[in-house]
């Protein structure tokens, strides 16, 4: 893959297909986490590196899993490495691991992953498989520390932004303010046009 | 007779099946011994401040002794005590309760109580109280819990072990009286509890010892 087609990929994970501002993906662990920075982090992570294994895994074996056992095995693995992760946060971040209690093992049940496992991994060879987990799991980190950060920063003024309540404004507002940008930008990109065309008339 | 996919799917289905429990257990074998250091440390660090200003032998966590339900400690679940000793003669003992009338669900307290009846510190060790109102029982958000450092029946009156607006003693959380409540209701009925088995308590033999 080129240097190119790496960043054109990051742009996808990050903004044009987010896990969770595009596809809403996940979002039951995203509203319900995102109270803290560090929280938003800790999840961010974890789900990020069971993304990238769990698409590693998919797309190595893809050659042998016939279609009918596709779900139960992607639910084997993801469960797995999930399994995997919480004891390696009990062991070497278990401050993290109290604070964020039961929304690890709960990313068994994050979508985003089945979903790049089905849409991706299971059709791309390995290489790209991991670049994709990478992509899209940074995507949904990156979005749980915004909005983490976000909350935490608006609670001190306004307590209903860390109450659960909070969490739906501010994923709307993130929302929001991402389809007001691609607008702004695609108006801009038409308007630049006819004036380029009328210079070229003169 | 079935299939021969069908054989075929299962086979697959199992080696896989196989492959991710290996994984698990490797991993379980690689972190066990951390993560067991990891729970005795928290234990420890959590029993500390309600231990503040006793002298004591180390090793608090071992003495653990599970009082099974039914019992009169506050909570329906098993109770935990630690006890603490000094040179054999005790000192202290630990109270890990639950104060069931919280307003979202249980809150998990620690309250000591030393050898005369009085109360050596209480900590919120888990709740889901309102963030921003009943979280303020938690010690690193408000000093509330304080309050119940060395008070003991006589000081006030049992009858006054109540908040304010009950008519009681303790003064309440602004906004979480339903949380006050239920916190100083379960430390009352820990000292009532320990003014009737205090002796039971310190002579019974920890848990480890009992099932050796």
């Amino acid at each position: 893959m080129t240097t190119r087609g790496l960043i054109d990929r990051f742009k996808t994970g990050l903004w044009r297909e987010n896990p969770g501002l595009v596809q809403l993906l996940g979002l039951c662990p995203l509203l319900a986490v995102t109270s803290t920075f560090v929280n938003g982090f800790g999840l961010g992570i974890a789900t990020l590196s069971v993304l990238v294994a769990s698409n590693a895994l998919v797309s190595a074996t893809r050659r042998w899993i016939r279609n009918e056992i596709r779900i139960p095995v992607y639910v084997l693995i993801i469960a797995s490495l999930v399994t995997c992760t919480e004891l390696v946060f009990k062991a070497w971040f278990p401050a993290l691991d109290r604070s964020l209690g039961i929304f690890i093992p709960l990313i068994v049940t994050n979508c985003a992953i089945v979903a790049r496992a089905e849409v991706f991994a299971s059709r791309n060879p390995v290489g790209t498989s991991i670049v994709d987990g990478i992509v899209m799991g940074t995507g949904f980190a990156v979005l749980l520390m915004a909005l983490g950060a976000f909350r935490e920063l608006v609670s001190m003024a306004w307590m209903l932004a860390i109450l659960p309540p909070g969490a739906f404004f501010s994923l709307a507002l993130a929302i929001a303010a991402k389809n007001a940008i691609d607008r702004r930008r695609r108006e801009r990109r038409a308007g630049a046009l006819p004036r380029r065309s009328r210079v070229i008339n003169r | 007779m079935a299939e021969p996919s069908v054989i075929k799917g299962g086979a697959t289905l199992a080696v896989i099946a196989a492959v991710c429990t290996a994984m698990v257990a490797f991993t379980y074998r690689l972190t066990g011994e951390r993560i067991a250091a990891n729970e005795q440390a928290w234990l420890e660090r959590s029993l500390q401040p309600a231990l503040s200003g006793l002298f004591f032998d180390s090793g608090v966590s071992e003495s653990k002794l599970t009082v099974p339900a039914p019992h009169d400690l506050p909570g329906s679940g098993e109770a935990a005590i630690y006890r603490v000793y000094s040179a054999e003669a005790p000192v202290a003992a630990l109270f890990v309760v639950s104060a069931r009338d919280g307003y979202a669900g249980a809150i998990r307290l620690l309250v000591g109580v030393d050898v005369d009846g009085v109360v050596t510190g209480v900590h919120v060790l888990a709740h889901r109280e309102t963030p921003g109102l009943g979280d303020r029982a938690e010690t690193s958000r408000s000093d509330w819990v304080r309050q119940f450092d060395g008070r003991s029946f006589g000081d006030p009156r049992i009858e006054n072990w109540k908040i304010r607006r009950d008519g009681g003693d303790f003064d309440q959380l602004t906004g979480a009286s339903v949380t006050s409540r239920a916190i100083v209701k379960a430390v009352r009925e820990t000292l009532q509890y320990f003014e009737a088995n205090a002796a039971a308590v310190f002579s019974a033999a920890d848990d480890d010892e009992g099932t050796q």
